[in-house]
């Protein structure tokens, strides 16, 4: 491994009155790709989110160390700034502020610059071609109305055109069809050669995988992970399903 | 494409500022038949109107104080100026301005919004217009823009006498009178049959006198098929003492005509704003309001549309914001007089920091108005738990043939949309900002883009200091 870019360190973390995830630990070295698999409710999407520092999430045990920074004294705004993105599993709608609005003040607020408008324009219709996306995208308001495709799409957008240090993403392809998944590997490999970017992808299939590098896979089952393997368990996963880790915890709790 | 999110940093001052007063003549404090007099006076009042203040006058004496609506309690009319005359005279070129009163409008960027992209400006410093300039191509097509008072003198006299305060009497209201007593200032527009003006004509309106009222007038008439977009703008230094504005502003639509009138106010929040809007429109016209309401402490204001020949038209396009001490009752009324007319009111009213806001609609569509449709929606957001958000929608439906639709919505910012934004680097501050703008881009995007920004500024400071 390189350089140490993320570090985990026996995470628990409740929601509500629930203790979800219980000392995760993970090290993501710079320029890798991880991906992190694991039945539904397992605690992949709140770890993402711990990661990007909803509040909705308590962190009661455990460190996250992030580019050699104590991540969780930060606000998320400070996460984004210091190079986290998360593609969100859900995308939340914003009303009234549009696509390439919205992408150009978060440029200027974690540059400080502003940017010239021709420049910008170029720049997200070089991206949107990428993502095989309408430039007409750019001018809608952000997420409303849109597909289940579109926003993963939009989500991946604004990867490109902010090009974070680390991006998670989280189910980016659940739910598209085969030629948007295609489109949206893409994207994600475009972050990840050109741009160099560190990735920990959460997926429940092989296919956006298909034209990535993956480092290392880990397995969440019931906030624990359970394995940690190369991209070999991902094809494992593939035809077995988690059966085998579940049996496994069980066991392990009997 | 207009690029309205992006916004420059600000400070107040761009508001807040003021320069000592140096008014030429200032009339002493409160009512009085003599005080109207020497108001007529110094204005120099054909006959009949100083016989309509004095009326008024007298209207505004026999009519009691409103029992409804936010309390006015802190507003002593013993204790306001109704005329403060600046130390100016009226000027069609920035040049002759005074030097401070220049620069008051040059920091609120009028003359560079005249340079870019205005057919004409007029603008006013306390009681009287210090500025009216109207572009060449608009004066060849017979476009009139002038202040009021000199066009009670010229030709138009009697076109305005036929029409001044004809839309909102004296009787209409105890401020209605009042503005009938001692209005100053404003502007006449008169747009003839056919003409068409595709760029905007403005008024600015500034009130820099502490203690006093400002009055002005609007009286726009347009010609069969003719389309204006008129802009309006306000603001004041703040001041620890009441300040009261009861403007008048009435409009005649005329057959096939289309007027839109926008308005970003944002008065001072020392601020009593009793204005009072109406548009008469004729068949096959239109009538738009697209209304920013920011300032002042105590709001009334209800715009209203009379739709008086078939298939008349009104839209209207609101947001107000009330913040900290602020009570702000906004609204529209709609009267439906003749058959196929149509109404569209979209609304957005946001508090904050125990603000009060309150939207009152009134739709009435009279029994003659066959055919008509009215579609009302209003959606409030209500930034903190100890802030007010009140919708009093009022119809009065004297036909079975209309189609009549009415829609509420209150909300707040949902955490997972500031979450959102933040993750993609927004301070919580400007995720919040940037929310509340996106809501009230209803009006936003009905604005000219210059003040689509100032808008979208105004939301930034309202909205500076929510977090914590
Ligand atoms: N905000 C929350 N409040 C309460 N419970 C939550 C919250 N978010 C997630 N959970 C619970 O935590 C568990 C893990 O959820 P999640 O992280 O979304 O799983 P995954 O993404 O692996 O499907 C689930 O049982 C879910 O119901
Ligand atoms: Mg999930």
């Amino acid at each position: 491994m390189g350089e140490e870019l993320l570090k985990i360190r026996e995470l628990d973390v409740r929601a509500e009155e629930n203790q979800i995830l219980h000392g995760v630990s993970l090290t993501i070295g710079r320029g890798e790709t991880h991906v992190l698999m694991g039945p539904n409710g397992a605690g992949k999407s709140t770890l993402g989110n711990v990661l990007m520092g909803n509040p909705q999430y308590r962190v009661t045990g455990g460190s996250i160390e992030f580019a050699g920074r104590d991540l969780l004294s930060q606000n998320v705004d400070e996460r984004a700034k210091a190079g986290l993105f998360l593609s969100f599993q859900n995308p939340v709608e914003v009303p009234g502020v549009s696509l390439s609005n919205f992408i150009r003040s978060a440029l200027e607020m974690r540059s400080g610059e502003r940017i010239r408008m021709w420049e910008f324009r170029k720049k997200i219709h070089e991206s949107l071609e990428v993502l095989n996306m309408d430039s007409s995208y750019a001018d809608r308001d952000l997420n409303v109305g849109f597909s289940g495709g579109e926003k993963k799409k939009a989500e991946i957008l604004q990867l490109l055109m902010l090009k974070p240090v680390f991006a998670i993403l989280d189910e980016t392809d659940s739910g598209l069809d085969v030629d948007a998944v295609r489109t949206v590997s893409r994207g994600v490999e475009e972050y990840q050669k050109d741009k160099k970017g560190t990735l920990l992808i959460i997926t429940h299939s092989t296919r956006i995988l298909e034209a990535l590098h993956v480092d290392a896979v880990h397995v969440l089952v019931e906030g624990r992970i359970v394995e940690n393997g190369d991209a070999g368990l991902i094809s494992e996963i593939n035809e077995n399903g988690f059966e085998r880790f579940l049996t496994q915890k069980a066991a392990e709790e009997g | 494409m207009a690029e309205k999110t992006y916004v420059e940093d600000i400070d107040r001052s761009m508001y807040d500022f003021r320069f000592e007063e140096k008014d030429a003549w200032r009339i002493d404090a409160g009512l009085s038949p003599e005080i109207v007099e020497q108001i007529s006076e110094e204005k120099n009042d054909p006959d009949w109107m100083r016989d309509f203040r004095l009326k008024s006058l007298e209207i505004y004496n026999s009519i009691p104080m409103k029992d409804w609506g936010p309390s006015i309690e802190g507003l002593d009319m013993e204790h306001i100026a109704t005329y403060v005359r600046p130390n100016a005279k009226m000027a069609d070129n920035w040049d002759a301005v005074p030097d401070d009163i220049k620069e008051t409008f040059e920091r609120l960027g009028i003359p560079e919004a005249e340079r870019k992209s205005l057919a004409g400006v007029g603008a006013q410093y306390d009681s009287e217009l210090v500025y009216h300039n109207v572009q060449d191509f608009a004066v060849k097509q017979g476009v009139v823009y002038t202040d009021i008072e000199s066009a009670l003198h010229g030709e138009y006299g009697e076109m305005i006498r036929d029409h001044f305060m004809k839309l909102v009497p004296p009787s209409d209201h105890k401020f209605a009178a009042l503005h009938g007593a001692v209005w100053s200032g404003g502007s006449f527009v008169y747009v003839p049959d056919g003409v068409k003006l595709d760029i905007p004509l403005q008024s600015y309106f500034r009130l820099n006198a502490k203690g006093a009222g400002q009055f002005e007038h609007t009286l726009i008439i347009l010609g069969k098929g003719s389309s204006l977009h008129f802009i309006e703008g306000c603001s004041a230094p703040k001041y620890n003492v009441a300040n009261l504005h009861a403007g008048c502003v009435e409009l005649f639509v005329g057959a096939n005509a289309s007027l839109r009138y926008s308005t970003i106010e944002n008065w001072s929040k020392n601020m009593y704003n009793l204005n009072t809007k109406r548009a008469l429109v004729e068949e096959g016209g239109r009538i738009e309001w697209v209304s920013g309401s920011f300032g002042s402490h105590v709001s009334y204001l209800y715009p209203m549309s009379v739709l008086h020949g078939r298939g008349a038209r009104s839209e209207f396009t609101g947001v107000t914001f009330a913040g900290a001490g602020q009570n702000l009752d906004t609204g529209c009324k709609v009267v439906h007089a003749a058959p196929d007319t149509s109404s569209y009111v979209n609304t957005r009213s946001i508090s904050k920091g125990g603000g009060i806001s309150t939207f009152r609609s009134a739709v009435v569509v009279q029994e003659k108005a066959k055919n008509s449709r009215s579609s009302v929606s209003c959606e409030s957001l209500m930034l903190d738990s100890e802030s007010r958000s009140d919708t009093i929608p009022a119809m009065d439906i004297r036909t079975r043939q209309a189609d009549i639709g009415h829609e509420a919505k209150i909300g707040r910012i949902s955490d997972d949309a500031v979450f959102y934004l933040m993750s993609r680097g927004l301070p919580e501050d400007e995720a919040r900002a940037l929310i509340v703008s996106g809501f009230a881009d209803n009006v936003g995007k009905e604005l000219p883009l210059e003040y689509a920004v100032e808008m979208n500024n105004l939301i930034r400071l309202e909205m500076k200091g929510t977090v914590g």
